[in-house]
C-alpha cells in the first residue's frame, strides 16, 4: 500500500538511517559509541547495531581496537567531514512549536485564542466563541489541525508481530488498507493510551498517539526485526468532519474512490483535482462521531492540502474549526480523551489513578481470544473473571433537573454557550456517598440535555441508574440528579454509512 | 517521634535565672538546626539559650555583604530540604522566609550546545529529545518513579530511627494488624506503608541504597549529557562519584526536597541563605529563647550520671538539665564529652567512633561579583535560564576524572560546578546591572598532597574555576570584579564544621539511619541521660532541613514529660 511519505518507499528508511550514521563520523569525531549514535539518532540500540554491523561489514567504518567504540576509516565514502558538520545543535530559546498548517491557521485565527497541545501552538477557537465551529461540524464540515499527534512508522518483518504484542486489538486481522482503533497497556493491564493505527502495507503501520511512545514501543520490539521511527514532525494532519465531508474531499482530491471506504478503511491519493499536487493519505477516522476523513500528508505538502480544502469546501458551508468545537463534538461522541478522562499508567503516580481498558470505556478493544501474547494480557484475563472495579458511563441530566437547580436562585438554567468543561467533580449516589467522578461535560446544544462522561464504581454503572453529579448552579455547587445512559450520546447512520451522501440524516 | 510540638504546657518554665547561669536547655550551635532546636524547645515553654562559638549565628547558612554592595551566600545557597512542618510550626514565613523558585536547569555543554529542563514538561520534553528522544520520554517516569521515592522518605523522616526499627522488626516478624511493641499510631502507619509497597519500589529502594548514581541512572537513560546531568544530586557534598557505590543514595537524599509539597522544587531565600537563619532566630526569639555568639563551649558538665550544663571556654559554667548539641559527632560526641562522665562503659567507643567519622570535605564555594550578566554560548541571551541552576557536567566521565583528581589529593582542574546567580532572583543582591554568582564547586579536599590551600593553592583553585566556567560563558573572566573563593579548611574554620563536609558526614548507608551519628545516640539520645544531637550528622542530616533538630525537640519535650510523670509533677500531661 503507497503510502503517505512517499520519501520512504519500503526499505529506504532503513537506507536514510545508515547515511545518517556514516555522517556522524567526521575527522573532528571520528570515533562513536553504539549508545550515542543510536541516541543521536533516535535509534533502538538493537537498530542502530544491526545498521552499524553492515556498515562495518561494507568496510565504510571500523571498530577502535581498545574499546566498543565505531571508528570512521579514512578514506571510506560517504562519511562526512568536518567542513561539512554542524558545530552544534546549539539551542536558542524555544520557539513555540508550530504545525505544518500553522501560517494557515493563524491567518484565520481572529479570536487569538491558542491552546498548547503537547508543544505545538494550537487555536482554540477561531472566532471568539465555538458555537459556530461546532455545528460546522454536525450541519456541514469542519476542518481541524490535529497535527501534534504523535506518530510512529513501525516497518520491518515482525512490525505485525509487535502490534499484536503490544496492542490489545488483534493486528492479524487488520489488512493493508485498513485502520485499527485500540488501546495499549503495561504489564499489569493498566491502559497506557488509546489510538489508532494504520496498516500502510504488510511490513509497515503507522501508530498515532495523544503522548508520546517510541521508548515503549522500542523496549517491547527488543530482539525482533522491526524499526521503530518517530516520525510526528514530519507528517501533518487534518481531520475534515461533518455530513458534508464526502462530497468536499471528493473535490479537493484525486486517485480516491470515496464510494467505496468504509468506516477505518485507508486509501492513498493525490492533493487537487490534477497530478502532482503532491501524495496524500486518507482514513476515514475521527474524533467527532461523525461522517469524517482525516488526511496525512507530508509537511512539505501541508499548506496544499489546506488549500485544497479549503477550497473545495467553500460551496459547503466548510469552516475551520479550533479545540473547543472539537472537544464539544467528541464529548457527543462519548470518545474518552486521555488526561481527561482517564490518566496514562505511565503518568499516574499512585495506583487508585490507573485504568484497566474495560474500566476507561475501552473494554471492546480488548481481545483476549487473539492467538498472540499481549502486554497485560494475563492481568486482563483476570479482570475479565472477576470483572472491572469501574466503568465509563454516559450522564445525562434532563431539561427539567437543570430548571430545577437554577429556579432556586431566580434564573432560566445558564447552560448554552459553555465550552466542555474537563474539571472533575464528584458523582454521589442518590443522596449518598461519592461513587466515582466526572470528567468531561457540558450542556449539548444538539442533544438539549447536560451530558457528561463519568468513571464510577461498577455496581453504579447500569444504564438507567440514577446518580447525582455536582453542577455549579451560580455561586454555589448543587447535586443534579442524572442518569446514567449508554455511549454514545450522538451516533448519526452517516458515521458509517456505506457511500454517504449529505442526504443521509443524523 | 510523635508528640505534637506543646505550645504552653507548662514543662519546665522555671523562673529565669539566668543570672546564676540556669536554664532549662541549653543548644550548642546557632546554625539552623540549633536554631530550630531552640526555637521548638522554647515554644514549649522552656527557658533555652543557644551559644554559638563565631561571631554570627548561621553556621554555614550565612550571608555576608563580602564587597560593598555585593551580597554572598557564604555557603550553602538553596532551600529545598527545609521541612515544611518546621516551617509551618515555627511560623516561618511571619518570621521572614521568603523563598523565590528557582525553576529551571541549564547544563552548558563543550562547543555551545546544551541540555536545558525547564518548568515546563513540553518543553523539557523538546530540549532533552534533541539528546534522546527515548530518555525524554524516560525522564516523566523517572521522575513520578522518584517521587515515589522522595514520598517514602518523606513517610521515613517523620518517626525517629529507633521507633522505626522497632515498628518495622515487629512488623516483620509479627503478623501486620497487631503490634506487640508500643509505638504510635503514626510510627505504625509509616510501618503498613513502607511493608505494603510493591516489590519494584521496594527494588528501587534498596537500588538507591547500594547502586552508584550512574548504573542507577543507566537503568532508565541512554544519553551520557542526561545521566551526568541528573548525576549533579549524587555527588553534591559528598566525596563520591557519580561511579562509586552508594552514591545513589545522595541523589534520593536531594528528592526529599520539596517547596509546599512539591518534590525536587529549590528555592532561593531573599537575602542569601543566611536570611533562613535570622528567620528562624527571631522565631526562637519570639518564644523566648536567647541567642549568646561568641560563647565557646568547652565540654558537656556531668553529675551523677546526668547532664548539668556546660563549661565555656572562657571558664563559664551554665547550668541546665537538658543540652543539645547540633555541631558534628567530632565535637558533640567527641570533644564536648568527657568518656569519663558516661555512665558504664560506652563512653571510650563512642569517642573512638566518633574520631573516625567518615566527614572530610570535598567541595569549595567559589563567589563572585560580575560586572554583568554571563553570556553562555549555548544561550548567550539574558532569559529565564539565568534564574535557574546552571550545572557544568557534561559528561560522566568528566565528572568522575574531576573526582580522580581530588581521589590522589588534588583539586579538580576542570570542576563540576553547580551555580546560580542570586542576584537575578533578588536584586537586593548585587548593585543595579551588576551581579553576583555563586558557584558550588567539586571536588576540593580538606587536605591537599602537594602545596597549601594557604599557600597559593586557594587562589589556583579559583582560577581553574574561572577558567572551566569561561569555557561555558566566554568573556566571564573579565567581567569578574571580586572573587571569594573558600575551600574546606574555611568551611571548618567559619561554620565550625569539622573537615569542612558540609552534611557533617557522608550520607552513605554506613552513615544513615541507625548508624547516624552513632549506633549509641541515633535516636537523639546520647548515653549520657540529658544530653542529645540535633544535627545534619542525626537521622536524615544533611542540608538545610531542619528536620533532625525538630525531631530531636520533640525527644526532648517527650522525655520531660515522662520524666515529670514520673516525678508526679507533670500530671496534665498525658
Amino acid at each position: 500500500m503507497p503510502a503517505m511519505p512517499r520519501r520512504a518507499p519500503q526499505g529506504t528508511q532503513a537506507v536514510q538511517r545508515a547515511l545518517a550514521l556514516l555522517r556522524s563520523f567526521t575527522t573532528e569525531a571520528p570515533e562513536h559509541r553504539l549508545s550515542e549514535l543510536a541516541a543521536a539518532h533516535g535509534l533502538h540500540p538493537s537498530t542502530a547495531h544491526r545498521l552499524l554491523g553492515v556498515l562495518e561489514a561494507e568496510g565504510l567504518i571500523g571498530r577502535s581496537p581498545d574499546s566498543q567504540a565505531y571508528r570512521w576509516l579514512p578514506g571510506a565514502p560517504g562519511a562526512g567531514d568536518a567542513g561539512s558538520a554542524p558545530r552544534h545543535n546549539g539551542l536558542r530559546p524555544l520557539e513555540p512549536l508550530r504545525t505544518p498548517f500553522h501560517r494557515r491557521t493563524s491567518a484565520l485565527c481572529e479570536s487569538d485564542a491558542w491552546r498548547d497541545w503537547s508543544g505545538y501552538t494550537c487555536v482554540e477557537t477561531y472566532e471568539p466563541t465555538p458555537e459556530r465551529e461546532y455545528w460546522a461540524v454536525r450541519n456541514a464540515a469542519a476542518l481541524i489541525d490535529v497535527s501534534p499527534l504523535f506518530k510512529y512508522e513501525i516497518s520491518g518483518a515482525d512490525a505485525e508481530r509487535l502490534l499484536d504484542r503490544v496492542m490489545t486489538r488483534d493486528f492479524s486481522k487488520c489488512r493493508p488498507g485498513r485502520v485499527m482503533y485500540t488501546s495499549w497497556c503495561n504489564e499489569e493491564g493498566h491502559l497506557l493510551q488509546d489510538g489508532n493505527v494504520q496498516r500502510l502495507s504488510r511490513e509497515r503501520f503507522l501508530v498515532s498517539a495523544a503522548e508520546p511512545c517510541l521508548r515503549w514501543f522500542q523496549d517491547c520490539g527488543w530482539s525482533m526485526d522491526v524499526d521503530v521511527g518517530d516520525v510526528s514532525e514530519e507528517i501533518g494532519v487534518l481531520a475534515l468532519q461533518g455530513p458534508r465531508a464526502r462530497a468536499i474531499a471528493e473535490a479537493a482530491t484525486t486517485g480516491i474512490d470515496f464510494g467505496a471506504m468504509r468506516y477505518f478503511d485507508l486509501a492513498a491519493g493525490e492533493i487537487g483535482s490534477g497530478a502532482g499536487g503532491g501524495p496524500v493519505t486518507v482514513t476515514r477516522t475521527g474524533y467527532t462521531g461523525d461522517l469524517g476523513y482525516e488526511f496525512w500528508v507530508a509537511a512539505e505538502h501541508a499548506e496544499a492540502l489546506w488549500d485544497a480544502l479549503v477550497e473545495a469546501g467553500q460551496d459547503h458551508g466548510l469552516l475551520p474549526a479550533g479545540l473547543l468545537g472539537l472537544d464539544m463534538a467528541r464529548a457527543e461522541a462519548g470518545l474518552v480523551l486521555i488526561d481527561v478522562d482517564y490518566v496514562s499508567a505511565a503518568h499516574a503516580e499512585i495506583e487508585v489513578l490507573k485504568v484497566t481498558p474495560a474500566e476507561a470505556g475501552l473494554g471492546f478493544t480488548v481481545k483476549l481470544d487473539k492467538q498472540a501474547d499481549f502486554v497485560g494480557r494475563r492481568a486482563l484475563e483476570l479482570e475479565r473473571d472477576r470483572g472491572p472495579a469501574w466503568a465509563m458511563v454516559g450522564l445525562e441530566v434532563d431539561w427539567f433537573e437543570l430548571e430545577r437547580l437554577w429556579s432556586e436562585i431566580d434564573l432560566r438554567p445558564q447552560v448554552v454557550g459553555q465550552s466542555a468543561s474537563r474539571e472533575p467533580t464528584p458523582v454521589f449516589a442518590p443522596g449518598g456517598w461519592q461513587v466515582g467522578q466526572c470528567t468531561t461535560r457540558f450542556f449539548s446544544p444538539l442533544l438539549k440535555k447536560y451530558i457528561g462522561l463519568a468513571t464510577v464504581r461498577g455496581e453504579a454503572a447500569d444504564p438507567g441508574t440514577e446518580l447525582d453529579v455536582e453542577v455549579a448552579v451560580g455561586y454555589g455547587r448543587r447535586r443534579a440528579r442524572a442518569r446514567v445512559v449508554e455511549r454514545p450520546f450522538f451516533n448519526p447512520p452517516r458515521k458509517t454509512a456505506v457511500a454517504p451522501t449529505p442526504g443521509v440524516k443524523g | 517521634m510523635t508528640v505534637e510540638p506543646a505550645a504552653a504546657d507548662g514543662i519546665g518554665g522555671g523562673t529565669p535565672s539566668h543570672g546564676s547561669g540556669r536554664f532549662d536547655a541549653i543548644v550548642v550551635g546557632a546554625g539552623h538546626n540549633g536554631l530550630v532546636a531552640a526555637a521548638y524547645l522554647a515554644r514549649a515553654g522552656l527557658d533555652v539559650v543557644v551559644l554559638e562559638s563565631s561571631p554570627e549565628i548561621g553556621g554555614a547558612t550565612r550571608s555576608e555583604e563580602a564587597f560593598p554592595g555585593f551580597r554572598f551566600s557564604v555557603f550553602s545557597y538553596l532551600v529545598s530540604l527545609l521541612r515544611p512542618e518546621v516551617i509551618h510550626e515555627l511560623d516561618l514565613v511571619r518570621h521572614g522566609l521568603f523563598l523565590v523558585p528557582t525553576a529551571s536547569t541549564l547544563n552548558p555543554l563543550p562547543g555551545g550546545d546544551c541540555l536545558f529542563r525547564e518548568a515546563d514538561p513540553q518543553r523539557t520534553y523538546r530540549h532533552i529529545a534533541r539528546h534522546s528522544r527515548r530518555d525524554a520520554e524516560a525522564l516523566f517516569e523517572y521522575k513520578i518513579e522518584m517521587r515515589r521515592m522522595g514520598h517514602l522518605m518523606y513517610r521515613l523522616q517523620r518517626a525517629a530511627p529507633d521507633e522505626l526499627a522497632a515498628a518495622i522488626g515487629d512488623r516483620v516478624a509479627e503478623s501486620p494488624e497487631h503490634l506487640d511493641v508500643e509505638v504510635s499510631a503514626e510510627v505504625a502507619d509509616i510501618a503498613r506503608y513502607f511493608l505494603d509497597l510493591s516489590p519494584a519500589r521496594l527494588r528501587s529502594f534498596v537500588q538507591m541504597l547500594t547502586m552508584s548514581s550512574a548504573d542507577f541512572l543507566g537503568q532508565w537513560f541512554e544519553s551520557d549529557v542526561l545521566k551526568a546531568a541528573l548525576s549533579s544530586s549524587s555527588i553534591i557534598g559528598s566525596m563520591l562519584s557519580p561511579r562509586t557505590p552508594g552514591s545513589a543514595y545522595v541523589l534520593l537524599h536531594h528528592y526529599m526536597g520539596e517547596v509546599d509539597g512539591v518534590y525536587r522544587e529549590w528555592g532561593f531565600q531573599k537575602g542569601g541563605t543566611g536570611a533562613v537563619a535570622a528567620t528562624i532566630a527571631r522565631a526562637a526569639r519570639s518564644h523566648g529563647a536567647e541567642i549568646r555568639t561568641d560563647s565557646s563551649v568547652a565540654r558537656v558538665l556531668a553529675r551523677d550520671g546526668r547532664t548539668a550544663g556546660v563549661v565555656l571556654t572562657n571558664g563559664d559554667e551554665l547550668r541546665a538539665g537538658v543540652v543539645l548539641s547540633s555541631a558534628a559527632p567530632q565535637i558533640s560526641l567527641g570533644r564536648l564529652l568527657d568518656p569519663e562522665d558516661v555512665p558504664g562503659d560506652a563512653g571510650a567507643g563512642l569517642a573512638l567512633r566518633a574520631a573516625r567519622w567518615q566527614s572530610g570535605g570535598c567541595a569549595g564555594k567559589v563567589n563572585l561579583a560580575i560586572s554583568g550578566l554571563p553570556r553562555f554560548e549555548c544561550m548567550p541571551e539574558p532569559g529565564p535560564h539565568l534564574s535557574g541552576g546552571i550545572t557544568i557536567a557534561p559528561g560522566l566521565d568528566y565528572v568522575d576524572r574531576a573526582y580522580d583528581e581530588a581521589k590522589y589529593g588534588g583539586f579538580s582542574e576542570r570542576p563540576f560546578i553547580d551555580m546560580i546567580i542570586p542576584s537575578v532572583l533578588d536584586p537586593d543582591m548585587a548593585p543595579p546591572g551588576k551581579h553576583v554568582l555563586s558557584c558550588f564547586v567539586q571536588y576540593a579536599p580538606y587536605e591537599l598532597a602537594a602545596g597549601d590551600w594557604d599557600d597559593g593553592q586557594r587562589e589556583a583553585f579559583g582560577d581553574a574555576v574561572v577558567r572551566t566556567l569561561a569555557e561555558y560563558a566566554p568573556g566571564i573572566e573579565n567581567q569578574i570584579l571580586h572573587r571569594q573563593v573558600l575551600v574546606p579548611p574555611d568551611i571548618e574554620a567559619i561554620a565550625g564544621i569539622p573537615g569542612g563536609n558540609i552534611f557533617h558526614g557522608e550520607l552513605r548507608l554506613s552513615q544513615l539511619f541507625l548508624l547516624r551519628p552513632d549506633p549509641a545516640a541515633a535516636a537523639f539520645r546520647t548515653p549520657l541521660p540529658g544530653y542529645y544531637v540535633c544535627g545534619s550528622s542525626t537521622q536524615f542530616g544533611g542540608g538545610i532541613s531542619g528536620g533532625p533538630a525538630r525531631l530531636a525537640a520533640l525527644r526532648v519535650l517527650d522525655d520531660l514529660r515522662t520524666a515529670d510523670t514520673a516525678a508526679g509533677v507533670g500530671a496534665k500531661t498525658p
